[in-house]
């Protein structure tokens, strides 16, 4: 019996315009996995396949020990999913999703529901027409978390919220995060609460995972270096090194193993270090994309 | 006990530093006293909107510093002989160093420049105090 939360090997699914490539991820438990990549890279129909609502050509899907598609609906029991194709029934008001959600999973927690209600500001007896889009997005968001999901399997939770609705969605994603049975998955084009929230970060760019880790590694393993470069001074390739961008007498070079060595091997060669800085997330990632679609030709 | 520490995305350091700075103050200030026993680093993930990775990491170099004690099962406490002095003049140190390698960046000196003059000034007070009062003196 596995442990992770979720799994997938070697997945593959081809479309006319788009191939998912072979990816493999695994997500234990306890922890939070987000999702980064640039529109079309595939994070959706990773989550897709992951909730048995597309079926891969190739590749083996496991979430939460439940072989995906076979055994979908008893890991669906156990998994909140909020889609960005999802809308709730305009006519109807929230008080009557929520009796139907209640209806249907007796996982759910009517006191947690009331709590987040009041938390998110909505009222049961809203309908659904009237309701601004970040509150929708809020409401689908209660919807999945009140039945106490052992997973949570979010599509840009917050995209199109507000920083003030942003923060109250974080803050309650972070509180499921207080029991360690619990995992969440995510994707986010806001790569600073990515950086935040996140345990493990795994990038995906056109299809395939370009890089997957935990994210303080992640953060220690990527520097900027500049460098002061003398006439006449050529630099040494260096182990770790993914990119020397020089342009006259300084360059920048960006690390995605860092090693303080580096550093008196560039002086040794005749360089001078002018300064070495972390990257934020957002850095890491277009600098992760760059250098892997470079290594690939595209 | 207070249990929201604050995380500042225009602070430039990483955030388990910002974490493990905070956890330091409250200490030194006697807002966490020794021995007591310190919200549990999911209990703090939560209150503080970050991952539980990085509070791990902060309680990790704590404990490396001898801020924190974990006993396995109970949880983390503050170490009961914390040298409280110690770990503000630590914090003190870390600021004034930040401070000064800032104030080096913007006169465009290299790093290497900046250990230069620290290691100059290391050497004028061995020079002025030699009975080992360095760091007394401004």
């Amino acid at each position: 019996m596995s442990t992770a939360a979720i799994e997938l090997r070697e997945v593959t699914k081809q479309y006319r315009f788009f191939t998912l490539d072979k990816v493999s991820l695994r997500l234990e438990k306890g922890l939070v996995m987000g999702l980064v990549g640039p529109n079309g890279a595939g994070k959706t129909t990773t989550m897709r396949i992951l909730m048995g609502l597309v079926q891969p050509d190739a590749g083996e899907v496991e979430v939460l020990g439940c072989r995906i598609p076979e055994e979908q609906v008893r890991a669906k029991w156990d998994t909140g999913y909020v889609g960005d194709e999802m809308r709730l029934f305009s006519s109807a008001t929230l008080k009557w999703h929520l009796d139907f959600v209640r209806s249907m999973f007796p996982g759910w927690d009517e006191a947690y529901a009331g709590t987040l209600l009041k938390r998110f500001h909505l009222r049961p007896e809203q309908r659904v027409k009237g309701l601004s889009r970040g509150e929708e997005a809020k409401a689908l968001l209660l919807l999945a978390l009140a039945r106490k999901p052992k997973l949570l399997v979010l599509d840009e939770p917050t995209s199109g919220l507000d920083p003030v609705a942003r923060q109250e969605v974080i803050s309650e994603l972070m509180e499921v995060m207080q029991d360690e049975e619990r995992s969440i998955l995510f994707s986010s084009h806001n790569t600073y609460e990515v950086e935040r929230i996140s345990d493990r970060i795994t990038f995906i760019d056109r299809g395939r995972v370009i890089d997957s880790d935990d994210k303080e590694v992640f953060l220690e393993r990527w520097r900027r270096v500049s460098l002061g470069v003398p006439d006449g001074v050529t630099l040494p390739t260096l182990p770790g090194v993914i990119d020397v961008a020089r342009s006259g007498r300084v360059a920048v070079v960006t690390a995605n193993a860092f090693d303080p060595a580096l550093l008196p091997a560039y002086e040794a060669a005749g360089a001078t270090v002018h300064d070495v800085q972390r990257m934020t997330l957002e850095e890491i990632f277009v600098a992760n994309v760059m250098s892997k679609r470079k290594e690939r030709g595209e | 006990m207070h249990t929201e520490l604050t995380i500042s995305q225009a602070d430039r350091r990483p955030m388990y530093l910002q974490i493990m700075e905070q956890v330091r103050r409250r200490v030194a200030m006697g807002d966490w006293l020794p021995g007591q026993e310190i919200p549990s680093i999911r209990a703090l993930a939560a209150s503080t909107r970050v991952s539980v990775i990085t509070i791990k990491r902060a309680f990790l170099e704590l404990e490396r510093e001898g801020v924190v004690v974990t006993r396995q099962g109970r949880g983390t406490f503050v170490a009961e002989n914390v040298n409280l002095s110690r770990t503000l003049r630590e914090q003190e140190l870390e600021d004034h160093l930040t401070r000064a390698a800032g104030v080096g960046r913007e006169l465009g000196l290299t790093s290497s420049e900046l250990e230069v003059r620290l290691r100059d000034v290391v050497k004028q007070l061995a020079v002025g105090a030699p009975d080992g009062g360095a760091g007394e003196d401004e």
